[in-house]
C-alpha cells in the first residue's frame, strides 16, 4: 500500500482510538449519572466482540471443519473461565490437530 | 519508585505473552493483504487495539471513506471510554493530567483489567510499568508476524488465524455465563451479525458498519431491557 494512501488511515485510526481512551480519563473525572448511557456502554464490548467473532471465526482457518474444531475447543475453555492466552493457544492447537486428522483421512 | 515500575512490568508479562500470538497474526495478515512490515508495525505501535486494528485493516486496504474508518474505530473502541472512565476513579494523586494523557494511550482491555484489580489506587510508576511490557509484546509480535509469518509452515499459519477469536471468546463467555443480560446482548449481536452477513441486499453493508449496527442495536436493547442497578459498573 502506498504511504500517501496509508497515512490518512493511520492518523484517523490512531487518533480516534487515542481520543476515546484519553478524554474520559483526563476530562470527565465524575461518574456518569445516566443509567441508560452507563448500561449501553456496559453492553457495548460484549456486543462488539460477539458480532466480530461470528460468523468470521468460521472463515479464520480457510476450512470450515478445522475452524469448527477450534471454535468448539475455544468455547468450552472460555466457558470454563480459562485465561485469554490459554484459550487462544487451545483453539490454535485444536485447529492444527484437525488439520492433521484431515490429512490422514 | 523503581519498585513500583518493576511490579507493573512483572504484571504486564502475561499480557505481553498473550499479545504476542495475536499481534503475530495481525502482522502476518497485514503483510499478506498488502501492507509493508513497517506499515503494519506502525499501526500496532500507535493503535494498540486488537479488535480495532483487525477491523480497520480491510477498510484501509479497500480505501473506504475516512469517516467510515473513524466511525468503526469509535464504535469498536467505545468500550475504552467506559474503561477509562472507570479507571479514572482508581488513580492516585501522582496521576496528574499529563500522566493521564500519556497512560491512556495504552489503556487496553487487559491492562485496564489488571490495573482495576489492584487492591489500592494505582499511580504513574506502576501504570507505566504495566503498559510497557504489553506494548513491547504487541509491537514485537506484529514485527515478527510481518517479517517471518511466511516462514511458518502453512498448517501453523492457518492455525494461528483463530487465535484472535479464541481471545475474544475468552473475554465474552465468562461474563455471558454469569450474567443473563450479557448473554442476551451477545446472542442478539451474533444473530444480527449472521443476518447482515447472509441476507441478500443486507450483505452489501460493509463490515465496519455491520459491526456498528450490531453493537448499537444489541446494546440499546440491553440498556432498555436490563438497565444497570446502582453500584453496578
Amino acid at each position: 500500500m502506498s504511504w500517501s494512501a496509508y497515512f490518512p488511515y493511520l492518523i484517523v485510526m490512531a487518533g480516534v482510538t487515542y481520543l476515546v481512551r484519553m478524554l474520559p480519563l483526563t476530562v470527565f473525572r465524575k461518574e456518569i449519572k445516566s443509567v441508560f448511557i452507563r448500561s449501553f456502554l456496559h453492553y457495548v464490548p460484549y456486543a462488539v466482540l460477539g458480532a466480530m467473532t461470528f460468523p468470521d471465526v468460521l472463515y479464520s482457518t480457510g476450512s470450515l471443519w478445522t475452524a469448527l474444531a477450534g471454535l468448539v475447543v475455544a468455547v468450552v475453555m472460555a466457558w470454563r473461565g480459562r485465561s485469554l492466552l490459554t484459550v487462544a493457544i487451545g483453539a490454535c492447537l485444536a485447529v492444527a490437530a484437525a488439520q492433521g486428522v484431515m490429512l490422514l483421512l | 519508585m523503581k519498585g513500583l515500575f518493576m511490579k507493573g512490568v512483572r504484571h504486564g508479562i502475561p499480557i505481553a505473552l498473550g499479545y504476542l500470538s495475536v499481534s503475530f497474526t495481525f502482522g502476518m495478515k497485514a503483510v499478506g493483504d498488502g501492507l509493508t512490515w513497517l506499515q503494519a508495525l506502525l499501526i500496532s505501535m500507535t493503535n494498540v487495539t486488537s479488535a480495532g486494528q483487525f477491523a480497520g485493516l480491510p477498510l484501509m486496504l479497500a480505501q473506504a471513506s475516512l469517516i467510515e474508518a473513524a466511525l468503526t474505530q469509535l464504535i469498536i473502541n467505545l468500550r475504552y471510554a467506559l474503561m477509562s472512565l472507570s479507571l479514572s476513579q482508581r488513580l492516585d494523586k501522582s496521576m496528574t493530567t499529563p500522566h493521564r494523557m500519556a497512560f491512556s494511550f495504552c489503556n487496553t482491555d487487559e491492562i485496564f483489567a489488571v490495573a482495576s484489580s489492584q487492591p489500592e489506587k494505582v499511580g504513574k510508576w506502576y501504570l507505566y510499568g504495566l503498559m510497557s511490557t504489553p506494548w513491547l509484546g504487541w509491537a514485537l509480535g506484529t514485527f515478527l508476524g510481518a517479517v517471518a509469518g511466511q516462514l511458518l509452515p502453512e498448517f501453523l499459519r492457518t492455525a494461528l488465524g483463530i487465535a484472535i477469536y479464541g481471545m475474544f471468546l475468552a473475554i465474552i463467555l465468562p461474563p455471558a455465563r454469569k450474567e443473563h443480560p450479557v448473554r442476551i446482548v451477545v446472542l442478539i449481536a451474533v444473530a444480527l451479525s449472521l443476518l447482515l452477513r447472509y441476507t441478500p441486499v443486507l450483505n452489501q453493508i460493509s463490515s465496519g458498519f455491520a459491526i456498528i449496527i450490531c453493537a448499537v442495536v444489541a446494546s440499546t436493547i440491553g440498556a432498555i431491557l436490563f438497565p444497570l442497578k446502582e453500584g453496578e459498573s
